[in-house]
């Protein structure tokens, strides 16, 4: 994973609650078995059916940053979402609430999923809406975003450990191994009764 | 042990606990995979040169792709077949256990796991589909987690995670006739909202969950994502212990004792406290519908479409609008009196048998709506022999609706079962998302007895709507 630090780009205000991982990407989109060139599918049905729709406007089109309503990112599990974010070229995405594993997603790829406050939320999108095109900058280390000529700053959240993560990029994998001593030491004092897979029995086999 | 019942399962399964800010290690019990979320998983092992940690502690299927009918002749859609060629491949190559398509044990990964005796109390249980949840049912901690989380748990059968909040939602008092455990979930989702139960477990306790069947405490467990938990739970109790045993991978013997002896401490103490709180009173619940594009948009289906006027703050106000012109409703309109083309009965919400024993007390000695086509998809292939054991599917294709072959079918438009544009479906399964059910498609959520009886008349409906059924020998045979 690359390491994130500071990204400046165009700020595109998504003025909508509750934008679920289908609209995200659509089903249809997760037969692929390879990991990226996904962002054909981002906001599928928006994008074709709604001239209006924000990243049909020339303005937002390159944006980078995401702004979005609150339960951001809800239902389906789908990493597929972020993959779409991110292969569109989305650097992060602040909203007001996110679903939990759309956030746990984004810290996995190297999306940044920053928690802003309500009013933070709505003087952020009115700056993006009254000069299209306007560039935020999302600086991880302070935890900031700085928008508009006039320099307004909103402070996001993003949880210590993934911030450090995300500015170190490092792999989650890697990190667990580390401590494959005490995964070791736990799994021998497993009781011998919890569910084994294998050898496989079914209901002829009882 | 002080504790509720979603912190005694965490502290028994953390292998390390985080230091400075870092979340604690998580051993995970059973991972199930299917072929959506695990190819990049097993893609991403390769590279690294890793195997998967614990073979014995994975079980994959087949179900978001596969289609309901000809499942002997190979699928058609050529990027579906390739996914499940590819999780067919990867099984073959690591040596995960897998139930494919025509295998008696094959069925949506929620309904597989639990029939084999394989879900337990107790126990932590992952898979790359947010449905998860639904295993919270029998007190084992359950989620869904996200493809590189996939990779994780089969490198290393752990996962690093922050604790959750927990959250009480006790549901006190008796269900009216025709109420179900779908109605009380999506009463839950209505109170506390589509984000309500983020960062939170759920517990569902109370005086009407533990009168409920284990598929009633799966429905509800199933759809706590639909209110943004990753996790519900239900303390394990006897409905529970009689459930898992003498399936095929239950404790036998003497490890069956010792089970059910700690299983039996794990429930939430009197004096466990837990972050939030929320009552429901089963009595005053009456049958829920949604109404909207999102799970939180529900009513009880003796109201009227809500006007977005109705709502005072912003977004909801603005969700409501696009929900109303999605899903071409107009404010005021009485819920029963919207027409429907489709009815879908089956998913991991409501696909096991006794749901579908519901759904054919309603529909015996009744004819479907000539108008209404109806889907009933058991949730694995044993679900379908047993219903054909019980009789069910005479019933069903009386009525005049099509019998299926186990799968995801119509709950995601990832197989052929979709709603084309426009089309309007009442659905036993767990989400109306834009689209979900196919481009353009409507979907209304609602329980398998008020599915069946929207099948009957064609617009949504409860059971009590209906007169009484026509003797079986008066139906004339379905042409």
């Amino acid at each position: 994973m690359e390491a994130f630090t500071t990204h400046t780009g165009i700020g595109v205000p998504l003025r909508r609650s509750n934008v679920d991982t289908d609209q995200i990407i659509p089903a249809v989109y997760l037969k692929r078995v390879t990991k990226t060139g996904f962002d054909d599918g981002l906001f599928h049905a928006w994008r074709t059916n709604d001239p209006d729709f924000v990243l049909n406007r020339p303005a937002y089109t390159k944006g980078s940053v995401l702004v979005a309503g609150p339960d951001f990112g809800t239902g389906s599990s789908r990493e597929h979402a972020v993959w779409a974010l991110r292969d569109y070229g989305f650097k992060a995405v602040l909203s007001s609430r996110f679903a939990d594993i759309f956030r746990g997603n984004a810290g996995k790829q190297g999306l940044v999923a920053g928690v802003l406050s309500e009013d933070d939320l709505e003087q952020l999108w009115k700056i993006l809406e009254e000069a299209p095109g306007t560039e935020v900058t999302i600086d991880l280390e302070n935890r900031q975003a700085h928008a508009g000529e006039a320099g307004a700053v909103f402070r996001f959240d993003v949880d210590d450990y993934t911030r450090w993560r995300l500015m170190e990029g490092l792999d989650d994998i890697g990190l667990t191994l580390r401590h494959e001593q005490d995964i070791t030491d736990f799994e021998a004092k497993r009781p011998a009764w919890l569910p084994k897979t294998l050898p496989a029995r079914n209901a002829e086999s009882v | 042990m002080a504790g509720t019942l979603a912190e005694k399962v965490w502290a028994d399964h953390v292998v390390r606990l985080g230091e400075n800010g870092e979340p604690d290690l998580l051993y995970i019990d059973l991972q199930l995979l299917h072929e959506v979320t695990s190819p990049q998983a097993f893609d991403g092992l390769r590279q690294e040169g890793r195997t998967p940690r614990r073979l014995d502690q994975q079980l994959a299927t087949e179900d978001h792709n596969t289609p309901t009918i000809d499942i002997d002749k190979p699928i058609a859609d050529l990027t579906s077949r390739t996914q499940i060629d590819t999780l067919r491949r990867n099984a073959e190559e690591f040596g995960v256990r897998i139930h494919s398509l025509g295998d008696v044990d094959q069925g949506i990964v929620h309904v597989v796991g639990p029939q084999l005796g394989l879900t337990m109390p107790g126990i932590t249980v992952v898979c790359g589909d947010s449905h998860t949840s639904t295993h919270g049912a029998f007190g084992a901690l359950a989620f869904g987690i996200g493809t590189s989380e996939v990779e994780h748990v089969l490198a290393t059968q752990t996962l690093p995670l922050n604790p959750f909040k927990t959250m009480a939602i006790t549901v006190d008092g008796t269900l009216k006739p025709g109420v179900t455990a779908k109605d009380i979930i999506l009463a839950v989702i209505a109170k506390i909202g589509t984000g309500g139960g983020a960062g939170y477990v759920l517990e569902y306790r109370g005086e009407a969950i533990r009168t409920l069947s284990m598929e009633g405490r799966m429905t509800i467990c199933n759809m706590s994502i639909e209110a943004g938990a990753r996790a519900g739970m239900i303390a394990p109790d006897e409905t529970t212990f009689e459930y898992v045993q003498g399936r095929p991978h239950a404790p036998q013997g003497a490890d069956w004792d010792e089970a059910v002896e700690y299983w039996k401490t794990l429930r939430s103490e009197d004096d466990a406290t837990f972050d939030t709180e929320v009552h429901i009173d089963a009595d005053d619940l009456e049958p829920f519908v949604t109404w909207g594009t999102n799970p939180g948009q529900g009513l009880p289906l003796s109201a009227s479409v809500p006007a977005p006027e109705d709502f005072t703050d912003d977004n909801a106000r603005v969700a409501a609008e696009n929900a109303l012109e999605y899903m071409d409703l107009v404010p005021g309109t009485p819920l029963k009196d919207i027409k429907v083309d489709t009815v879908f009965m089956g998913s991991c919400t409501n696909g096991r048998i006794e749901d579908l024993r519901a759904f054919a007390s309603v529909l015996e000695g009744r004819r479907k709506h000539p108008e209404v086509r109806v889907m009933v998809v058991p949730g694995s292939a044993r679900v379908r022999l047993q219903a054909e054991k019980e009789g069910l599917d005479q019933i069903f294709l009386a009525f005049g609706a099509e019998w299926r072959q186990a799968g995801c079918s119509m709950c995601l438009g990832m197989n052929p079962d979709q709603l084309a544009p426009g089309e309007r479906a009442a659905s036993t399964s767990n989400r109306n998302f834009e689209g979900r059910q196919g481009k353009g498609g409507r979907t209304h959520l609602v329980s398998p007895v008020v599915a069946a009886a929207t099948a009957v008349r064609g617009t949504l409906s409860t059971p009590s709507d209906l007169g009484a059924p026509t003797a079986p020998s008066d139906l004339q045979p379905v042409a």
